[in-house]
């Protein structure tokens, strides 16, 4: 009898660390698979960094730093430098930066204070949704539709306005294309206003009531309670959105590409055509040949690499800087 | 008194005016919704036939469809997101469960959010220096692992939150029972997780297939079907961009379609993601 039963929990035994050899054996195979493809995040955004240092190596090493200060952009001569790109690129982010600031930061204020409640959460989704609409939708409507109306109508009369005022007269200079710097700029102000919107609008609402209710209890007006309490309690988070609105309108291609009209030289007027260094690398990249041509290409390319780079690592940054707090 | 009573109108007023300026950019957020996808459908659906879904995109001045470029944006989408989810599930595991504490995760959560927002040409500029420029040639895998590089970042972000918000109580009653921890993982936190992650696999999908940047020169573009992998495929954004472009009013009115077409289909996709999370969140 006792044999018996010690042959069975013996081989009980045997099953039973077989199973538990198997299971610690899947049991690292699956954590290091998880762990691998962690890894190859990082080692994603270090092989796009390589891969565009080398790229662009040829370019980098004939030209050097003049790369960044001339203007000239000639393939016949092969000649290339990326200031009318890079000049292009900051000014339409900037004006695009200011128009959405402060109508995003309004409809996130209409949206936590002004809304009746029923339309909340519909309006809400309405702008996280026109943040997904893919941005050559906005690029096919700014040539067809937009471009033509500020042609005709708004182009023109800003340009008769402004006629023979010192400044502004070279800042709106004519004549009305439609397509140009002014135009990539309004429709990168409605891309970005979605982003903007709704992280302004989520930071809003990590606001303790408690602070908002005792402004209110002390007599404020919501203006007042916005300013006083709200904006400087979100402060981080709001700038770390706006750097995020930033970091969009800075790589935006497709939109931008549309209306800029590709003119590799910078202008006063902004309503002059120009280009940005998205809006070059994606007109002219298939049809650069030479190896130099190909090359400056892509060094415009790191060049916008790492200017986002650093823009959307400083949003990051701010963003879990607000986290931190309301999770403390 | 009446200095108080000043102060206080003066405020009201400043209050009313700033009201109605936030009330008045609301209503701007939405006029440009309204006017892009109202001119949208005005010159989309007066395209929109039976052709379009089968017949070839034609040469310049003919009509024609946009077959090939839907089966080239099709296959490609499906590739992408075939290689692209396990790798970002995997590593949003990893970050919630094995590694929540660790270094790594910090590190990575942080660099995948930078991805998350990188501008997309670059990663087009990427694929093209590790795929085309060593095989010699633009091909429709190219622009697959171009995609596959973009939905990475976005379903990494949502599985590790959607893993992050399954009780512990459940996976601390899976290793009670004697469960080794991968086992938890995959019958008890995937289970849990299951339509947050589906959530994140389908806007990963919304993305990418309105995605024209990284696609320039991976996939570049075909006027031709093509069914091949190792060759130049065309693609229903890269042809509206081509379309849009051309002087030729069939191209264009083909350009404007696509771009209903895609919109409907990324706002079909956002809205269904969305409804899925919803309903989570109400039980």
């Amino acid at each position: 009898m006792t044999a018996v039963s010690e042959a069975v929990t013996s081989s009980a035994m045997r099953t039973r660390e077989a199973t538990v050899r198997r299971f610690a054996l899947t049991d690292t195979i699956f954590r290091t698979a998880t762990r691998l493809s962690a890894i190859l995040v990082l080692v994603l955004l270090g092989g796009v960094a390589v891969s565009l240092i080398a790229g662009s190596w040829e370019a980098l090493s004939k030209f050097g730093f003049s790369f960044l200060t001339t203007e000239s952009w000639n393939p016949v001569t092969e000649n290339f430098g990326a200031l009318a790109p890079i000049y292009g690129t900051i000014v339409t982010s900037a004006i695009a930066i200011l128009i959405a600031v402060p109508i995003g930061i309004g409809i996130a204020v209409f949206l936590t204070e002004l809304c009746p409640r029923p339309f909340r959460r519909p309006i809400g989704i309405a702008v996280e949704l026109l943040a997904g609409i893919p941005s050559i939708i906005y690029g096919i409507w700014g040539l067809f539709v937009f471009a033509p109306f500020l042609q005709t109508t708004i182009q023109p009369f800003i340009i008769k306005l402004f006629h023979g005022i010192p400044g502004l007269s070279s800042l709106f200079a004519g004549p009305p294309y439609g397509i140009g710097l002014l135009t990539s700029s309004l429709i990168l102000a409605i891309m970005v206003l979605p982003f903007i919107t709704s992280i302004t609008k989520d930071v809003f609402d990590t606001v303790p009531a408690v602070l908002k209710e005792s402004a209110y209890g002390i007599g404020c007006t919501t203006w007042e309670v916005t300013r006083r309490v709200t904006i400087p309690y979100t402060r981080v988070g709001i700038m770390g959105g706006v750097m995020l609105g930033l970091g969009r309108a800075l790589g935006e291609t497709m939109a931008v590409t549309f209306v800029i009209g590709n003119a590799h030289r910078i202008s006063a007027s902004l309503f002059a055509p120009g280009t940005t260094i998205s809006a070059t690398i994606a007109n002219e990249f298939t049809e650069a040949d030479g190896e130099l041509y190909t090359s400056s290409l892509v060094a415009l390319g790191l060049i916008l690499f790492i200017i986002t780079f650093i823009i959307l690592a400083l949003a990051r940054y701010m963003l879990l800087r607000i986290d931190s707090r309301t999770g403390a | 008194m009446s200095t108080a009573a000043s102060l206080h109108r003066s405020r009201k007023r400043k209050n009313a005016v700033m009201m109605a300026l936030c009330t008045i950019a609301a209503g701007i957020g939405l006029v440009w919704l309204a006017l892009i996808l109202g001119a949208l459908l005005y010159k989309g659906i007066s395209g929109l036939s039976l052709s379009v879904f089968t017949e070839m995109t034609p040469p310049p001045g003919d009509a024609g469809g946009l077959l090939n470029a839907i089966y080239g944006s099709i296959v490609m989408t499906i590739i992408g997101i075939v290689v692209g989810t396990p790798i970002g599930v995997l590593a949003g595991t990893y970050m919630a469960e094995y590694g929540r504490f660790s270094r790594l995760t910090t590190v990575v959560r942080f660099i995948n959010d930078i991805l998350l927002s990188a501008p997309s040409i670059i990663v087009g500029l990427f694929v093209y220096e590790l795929m085309v420029r060593p095989m010699g040639h633009f091909s429709a895998i190219a622009g697959a692992v171009a995609l596959s590089i973009l939905v990475i970042p976005v379903v990494v972000r949502t599985t590790e939150d959607m893993l992050n918000l399954v009780p512990n109580a459940l996976r601390e009653a899976g290793t009670a029972i004697g469960a080794p921890r991968w086992v938890v993982i995959r019958s008890v936190a995937y289970r849990a997780a299951l339509s947050g992650i589906v959530t994140g696999i389908l806007l990963a999908i919304a993305r990418i297939s309105g995605e024209t940047a990284p696609l320039l020169f991976t996939a570049l573009n075909n006027q031709f079907w093509s069914s091949n992998l190792n060759a130049p495929m065309a693609s229903l954004p890269v042809t509206i961009f081509q379309f849009a472009l051309s002087p030729y009013e069939e191209w264009q009115q083909l350009a404007w379609t696509g771009a209903l077409i895609i919109t409907l289909t990324v706002l079909g996709l956002s809205i269904f993601a969305r409804s899925l999370t919803g309903r989570r969140e109400d039980r």
